[in-house]
């Protein structure tokens, strides 16, 4: 064994199991692989106390014979999910010192597995963005960078934080959440395993709300075994979100090995856009033809309203979202700022405590979802997500899966989109279409860009389908080799 | 339809987010430039189409009316920027 922080989830599990390394070793050694990352900026918060605590909890488990799914295993939580008495910020500002006094469901779900919490992870700002770029945190530094260059590069988001994390052995797995693509593209930027599951798979109780038709947990793994452990952790009926659907969680693992054999995927002919880089173009082909080669068929299919999709997406998440973040006033929780009057607090305090990004999110929500405007805009929005989802089901009567890339590029330069909402909402043209019809989808790491930077291949199913996604995820990523990592150039 | 710089302070009036005067044109640039994009929509042709309000093909579940929850008053104020015995406060709205 090199290094305890080498292991992934599926490793560190029958480390633990033979007795070869205590939780309490492996989550120290994941601390201090943390504390020499700062100049990634991947956490917002570290906890050495509780995590050691929790370790030292879980060997005693383990010595009694309990033993979770998860029993021991270090993990990092984006800093979107509430976690107990701990700082829970959604990179904002305005949450300035909310400590929850509950416990987010899924976290609670992977605690009662025996996960220990290393962290919590930086984050866009209430997960709107694609680069993690809108923290107040400060932006997260992709562990990978451009053959001979030093430039920073964005590790995509909003979920960026956590992909970097990940990416930089800093722990065994972390969560993610993904509204449009805030788990797979980042996983795409940054050579991991991004899962989201279909919309009511995982609880979305305690999880800070963004746009609650559209937000889903998730898991960010180095490996696709590892992301079907950690889902089967996640997920699960919630009596307290009445859209968690009341089914039982398959064993994800069990249906890794079942190959592709027999299976027909879709190439969705709507998603060869203009301007799509070559480099991106032949590692969708070379996809194709890993599939081909394992057994799968593989056809043409049509998703006609795919390039609606984007423009949809942000009539619907923004209105929703301008609903939700009401409830930052000043009052209950996080940072108040004096006014006039009460409505002079009210402004100021949403004025100082929300960053740029979010607050052009709430002004286009609040003008769309206003009088005169809601037809035109928010209503028109959710009849063609209706014939988006529609798209989706009629292709899926013929393919049990469909292939397309992640993201239309590899990780781009720090400050590089920022003044152009439109260029930097279009990095999430693959992700979107899926999460408005509420399908799981996974990315996979698949290859290289020409300058050294990871790409991923998504694969989207039916929903409830996680298994089918996972076992075709399994065989692209054992097809593809992908063993790249990044040297550490941020070890301090 | 684009917005004018008194559209956007009503639409920030409304979203109760004070903006500068010098934010204003900046901001009726960007929403423009995302409003101008989001038009194409207009082309879909919808008629007949239901509005999808739940992407999940799930009935809302129903439980017993009954108080599952409380007695949490620390819990609930703990982290108020300015709590008093026991209530929340607001800067004063009654003359």
């Amino acid at each position: 064994m090199s290094q305890l922080t080498d292991l992934d989830i599926a490793g560190a599990r029958d480390a633990l199991a033979k007795g070869e390394c205590s939780s309490e070793e492996l989550t120290s050694a994941y601390l201090e692989a943390i504390d020499a990352a700062k100049a990634l900026n991947a956490f917002i918060t570290v906890l050495p106390g509780k995590a050691i605590e929790m370790a030292k909890e879980s060997d005693a488990r383990r010595k009694a014979g309990e033993v979770g799914a998860l029993e021991g295993i270090p993990l990092a939580i984006k800093d979107l999910f509430c976690t107990e008495g701990v700082l829970t910020t959604a990179a904002s500002h305005i949450l300035d010192g909310f400590t929850p006094p509950y416990e987010s469901t899924v976290t609670a779900n992977l605690w009662g597995q025996g996960a220990v919490l290393l962290g919590k992870t930086n984050l866009d700002e209430f997960a709107m963005g694609s680069s993690n770029e809108t923290s107040y945190y400060g932006p997260v530094r992709n562990p990978w960078t451009i053959d001979g260059a030093t430039d920073g590069l964005v590790p995509g988001g909003s979920s960026g934080g956590s992909a970097a994390a990940v990416a930089a052995n800093l722990c065994a797995g972390a969560t993610g959440t993904d509204t449009g693509g805030s788990i797979r593209q980042p996983a795409a930027l940054t050579g991991t395993v991004g899962m989201k599951p279909t919309y009511g798979r995982c609880s979305r109780w305690g999880t800070i709300a963004f746009a609650s038709s559209l937000d889903q947990a998730g898991p960010m793994t180095r490996t696709v075994r590892d992301a079907a452990i950690m889902l089967g952790a996640m997920a699960g009926h919630d009596p307290k979100d009445s859209t968690s659907i009341d089914t039982p969680v398959p064993d994800y693992e069990a249906s890794l090995e079942g190959g592709v054999k027999g299976l027909t995927v879709g190439v969705p002919e709507e998603y060869r856009v203009d301007g799509m880089p070559k480099e991106i173009e032949d590692l969708w082909h070379q996809g194709i033809e890993w599939l081909k080669t394992q057994g799968a068929e593989v056809k043409t299919v049509s998703l006609k309203r795919t390039k609606y999709a984007l423009p949809t997406y942000y009539i619907v998440a923004p209105a929703e979202a301008s609903s939700n973040l009401a409830r930052y006033d000043g009052v209950r929780y996080g940072l108040r700022v004096p006014g006039d009057d009460i409505t002079g607090m009210y402004e100021n305090t949403r004025a100082e405590g929300f960053g740029a990004e979010v607050k052009r999110r709430i002004l286009i929500g609040t003008y769309v979802l206003s009088a005169g405007y809601y037809d035109a805009y928010y209503l028109q929005a959710q009849k063609v997500r209706t014939l988006i989802a529609q798209d989706f089901a009629d292709a899926f009567t013929d393919v049990d899966l469909i292939l397309t890339p992640t993201a239309p590029e590899p990780a781009f330069g720090i400050g590089s989109k920022t003044d152009d909402p439109l260029s930097m909402y279009l990095n999430d043209v693959f992700t979107v279409p899926a999460s408005l019809a509420g399908l799981p989808g996974i990315s996979v790491p698949a290859g290289m860009s020409a300058n050294g930077l990871p790409l991923g291949l998504q694969l989207i199913g039916k929903a409830f389908d996680e298994e089918t996604v996972l076992r075709g995820g399994y065989a692209l990523e054992q097809a593809a080799g992908f063993s790249g990592k990044p040297s550490p150039w941020w070890r301090s | 339809m684009s917005v004018d710089a008194a559209t956007v302070r009503k639409i920030a009036t409304l979203a109760r987010i004070a903006i500068k005067d010098e934010e204003v044109p900046p901001l009726v640039g960007e929403l423009n430039q995302i409003l101008d994009w989001v038009e194409q929509l207009g082309e879909v042709d919808t008629d007949g189409v239901m509005p999808m309000t739940s992407v999940a093909d799930i009935t809302a579940p129903l439980r017993t009316d009954a108080i599952t929850d409380g007695q949490k008053e620390a819990a609930v104020l703990h982290n108020a920027p300015d709590a008093r015995e026991g209530h929340f406060t607001v800067p004063k709205v009654v003359e």
